[in-house]
């Protein structure tokens, strides 16, 4: 709780001044130091009902970098992911106060278009979800909804895609095959595609390897690499290694709040937390 | 026990289904003609000839009380009953005989079975045959006579059959259009000379070409009648019948298995392809098959977009709560109302409120003459098609319900609207849903009678509600229903024996018609289904 302390006094400082946030040098490491920054969430608190789920959570997602976020089951990490492109919308009962900018503009304003929103915020969940439609009309949903019918700008969208989803080579003879009859890995990575069809700015993954297996996993996480340079990536995970692997900053939450926000480096060797390093260390979560 | 319930329920369904197919479908086999004396309780005798078509055992004692005298020690006897036909001289065509009273039974090759268009069944020996009153022919040569006169009559027929029923249908129909026509233009104040110059201009050119179809007519109506046929009765009489009132001339005792089999596939034809004749105890039923199918579809292509509609209002826009909690309890009561309310509700809503009230706006120039506001296809299909809302409804609510949350946020991620995702998304996944909504709204809208008797079925329908005249399908039109044409034959006709083994065969039919229509639903929603497979 007090450790909590600190990092808010942080994030209340970048919040007087907005628009320096960037060129504040940073006295301590465990922020995103002088990275361009994406998102900027400010004082967030989430109830569902009656019952808090987030508490005070102040954060900076730098641009183009890979932020994970880790922690036990329940702590709040999926709900935060949720809030960043409003799926915690569709849920009856929430109640949020605190901001989040994404590139300059509040998303949870009146007025905010959600669905331009999600456009902006892309998002792959933790069991792979293709439409029951063919690979091609998968990957083309998105653009469809935005009224592009014109089959040779869908065709080039669908093939660039799949390519930067690492999956045109398995798919290529079977784009009107249902995408039901893909693998898991093959869905997932599909799914992928389809997210960011629709260039997103940002993309949520929703612990996006969890039901795969170890292979699977592995491609995964080299697309998280690759796509990075384009997107910026938030990624929930229950698996540290993983966390360690492909994040450049990694967030520790426990019971709704943020223990603990750093680059994924010293937050795993050093970190500045007891609670953080009973996790990491697998002493308890 | 479930076991045991479940072979329990599938032999009633075998059961029903081979008592109806022996009893009805026994009918269209060409039974053998027997011939034999019979000596009747008064002491008359005579000769009988006819099918038999029905036997059972009485006893003695119900006998005796009855005044018949039976030997002593009797305690069981038998009886026949015989179709004697010819109605028009013994007034009956059915006959029951007590079989100790009957003489030797033969089977004499030359009785010849003539199926009339009115009058039932003629049974006897041909004696001549005549062209306008001129002998042609007699004894054996007269057979071979007889045979390709009838292919002759028969194409006659079937050619004035088209004439009167097309050509001065559709002429008959312009006609009327025209009368309508007018009248309107006399409503509306605007009957101009030029007006009613052009409207007899077209009533002369129709009057002409009815002249010209008319003349033609009579002159085939000549032609049939050139032939004719004297036949002698049981009785010695003779009497002469007119080749134009024969349907059938066969005589099954020279009638192998194979010609049998063939005369039993083209009575059966006639019986699913022809109109009914003779107060429906003859003939074909086709214009109730035509009506029942037509009376469904129309239905379904009603009972859909409402179903679904409320549907996804109730589970995908409304706020859970007491009030659609209310809604559903209603919508599920409404399935459980006895169908007859409904068609009550049907003729004093539907027919006498809307259809008065649509009269009067759109058809005010066929009135007194109603249009809309008397039972016709439109109102039994609207009838049916909320008899089986319910259904519908609950069952979308269910596909709707059964699709994984994951998908709908899935296209929701993508930046879908919730309309977007129902229509692109969830609709089509919910298809298979809908369509078991439709089957089983098929399968009940298709075997209902009860509302149909007030709201639009008629026991014969002059025209069927689908033809070549504009606006082709006429859903002001009364028609004919299976389930109604099954009441009608098997209570209210005057020929109760003809008619009991057609209740049994279209009974059988109607079986048949639903388990067709819900087949083709099932396999519209497997072929859904196979598209969405594992996505559930």
């Amino acid at each position: 709780m007090i450790n909590v302390q600190e990092h808010t006094m942080t994030a209340s400082l970048h919040h007087r001044n907005p628009g320096m946030a960037s060129l504040i040098p940073q006295s301590s490491k465990r922020d995103i130091g002088q990275a361009s920054i994406c998102l900027e969430v400010q004082n967030l608190n989430l109830y569902y009902g009656a019952k808090q789920a987030l508490r005070g959570v102040n954060l900076r997602i730098a641009r183009n970098l890979v932020t994970a976020f880790i922690g036990p089951s329940g702590c709040g990490k999926s709900t935060l992911l949720r809030c960043f492109n409003r799926m915690n919308d569709l849920v009856d009962g929430v109640r949020i106060d605190g901001r989040i900018v994404l590139n300059g503009s509040d998303i949870n304003a009146r007025g905010v278009d959600v669905a331009a929103l999600r456009r902006r915020v892309g998002m792959v969940f933790q069991k792979p979800n293709p439409f029951p439609k063919s690979v091609y009309e998968n990957v083309a949903y998105g653009l469809r909804l935005q009224g592009i019918n014109n089959r040779r700008t869908l065709d080039e969208v669908v093939e660039r895609s799949l390519r930067g989803a690492a999956l045109w080579d398995e798919v290529k003879d079977r784009l009107n095959d249902s995408a039901m009859g893909l693998s898991g890995g093959q869905q997932q990575r599909l799914v992928i595609a389809r997210a960011i069809a629709i260039e997103p700015e940002v993309l949520l993954l929703d612990e996006p390897a969890s039901a795969l297996d170890p292979i699977s996993t592995l491609k995964i996480e080299e697309l998280i690499y690759e796509l990075k340079e384009n997107y910026t990536i938030l990624i929930v995970t229950h698996n540290m290694q993983q966390a360690a692997r492909v994040s450049d900053y990694t967030a520790f939450m426990y019971l709704g709040e943020m223990v603990e926000y750093g680059d994924t480096n010293t937050l795993f060797t050093n970190p500045g937390k007891k609670q953080t390093e009973d996790y990491v260390t697998g002493r308890y979560g | 026990m479930t076991g045991s319930a479940v072979s329990v329920s599938l032999i009633a369904v075998i059961g029903l289904l081979v008592l109806m197919t022996i009893r009805g479908m026994g009918h269209f086999w060409p039974s053998d003609i027997l011939y034999t004396t019979y000596q009747d309780p008064h002491g008359t005798s005579s000769i009988i000839v006819g099918e038999q078509v029905d036997s059972e055992e009485v006893t003695a004692a119900r006998v005796r009380d009855s005044g018949y005298q039976t030997a002593p020690g009797q305690i069981y006897l038998r009886r026949d009953l015989i179709k004697v036909g010819n109605r028009e001289a013994f007034g009956q065509d059915f006959l029951w005989v007590w079989a100790e009273r009957m003489g030797p039974v033969t089977y004499p090759k030359e009785l010849l079975v003539l199926e009339r268009r009115e009058w039932g069944n003629f049974y006897g020996t041909l004696v001549a045959v005549k062209e306008n009153g001129r002998l042609v022919a007699s004894g054996d040569a007269a057979w071979e006579e007889v045979q390709h006169r009838i292919e002759r009559a028969h194409s006659l027929f079937a050619t004035i059959h088209t004439i009167e029923k097309d050509e001065i249908g559709s002429i008959n129909y312009a006609i009327d259009r025209l009368r309508l026509k007018e009248r309107r233009l006399v409503l509306e104040g605007q009957l101009t000379p030029e007006a009613m110059a052009a409207l007899k201009a077209d009533r002369t050119s129709y009057d002409a070409k009815y002249a010209v179809v008319q003349k033609r007519l009579s002159e085939l109506y000549a032609d049939i009648r050139r032939d004719s046929i004297t036949m002698r009765m049981s009785t010695g009489q003779e009497q002469e019948i007119p080749l134009s009132k024969v349907v059938r001339a066969y005589r099954p005792n020279t009638m192998g298995f194979g010609e049998k089999i063939a005369f039993y596939c083209s009575k059966f034809w006639e019986f699913v392809a022809d109109e009914p004749r003779e107060s429906n105890t003859e003939g074909g039923i086709f214009p109730a098959i035509f009506g029942t199918v037509m009376m469904v579809i129309v239905m379904s292509i009603l009972v859909m977009p409402f179903g679904v509609v409320a549907a996804v209002y109730l589970r995908e826009y409304a706020k859970q709560g007491v009030v659609t909690r209310l809604v559903r309890i209603a919508v599920n009561n409404l399935a459980g109302v006895p169908s007859v309310v409904y068609g009550v509700f049907g003729l004093g809503f539907f027919v006498y409120f809307l259809g008065v009230r649509i009269d009067q706006l759109f058809f005010a120039e066929a009135l007194p003459a109603p249009t809309f506001g008397t039972p016709g296809l439109l109102w039994s299909s609207i009838v049916l098609a909320l008899l089986t809302l319910p259904v519908v409804i609950v069952a979308t609510e269910e596909g709707l319900t059964r699709i994984p949350r994951s998908i709908r946020e899935g296209s929701l991620a993508l930046g879908a609207t919730q309309a977007e995702t129902l229509w692109r998304v969830v609709l089509p996944m919910a298809a298979p849903g809908i369509m078991t909504g439709l089957i089983l709204s098929v399968a009940r809208a298709a075997g209902e009678v009860a509302p149909l008797m007030m709201v639009g079925v008629v026991k014969l329908a002059p025209s069927l509600p689908l033809d070549s005249n504009f606006p082709f399908l006429h859903l002001d039109r009364k028609f004919m229903h299976m389930g109604f044409h099954i009441y009608d034959v098997g209570f209210q006709s005057p020929n109760v024996e003809a008619a009991r083994p057609l209740v049994y065969a279209t009974a059988l039919l109607l079986v048949v018609v639903v388990v067709v229509l819900n087949l083709a639903a099932i396999y519209f929603r497997n072929r859904l289904r196979e598209r969405y497979r594992g996505a559930e």
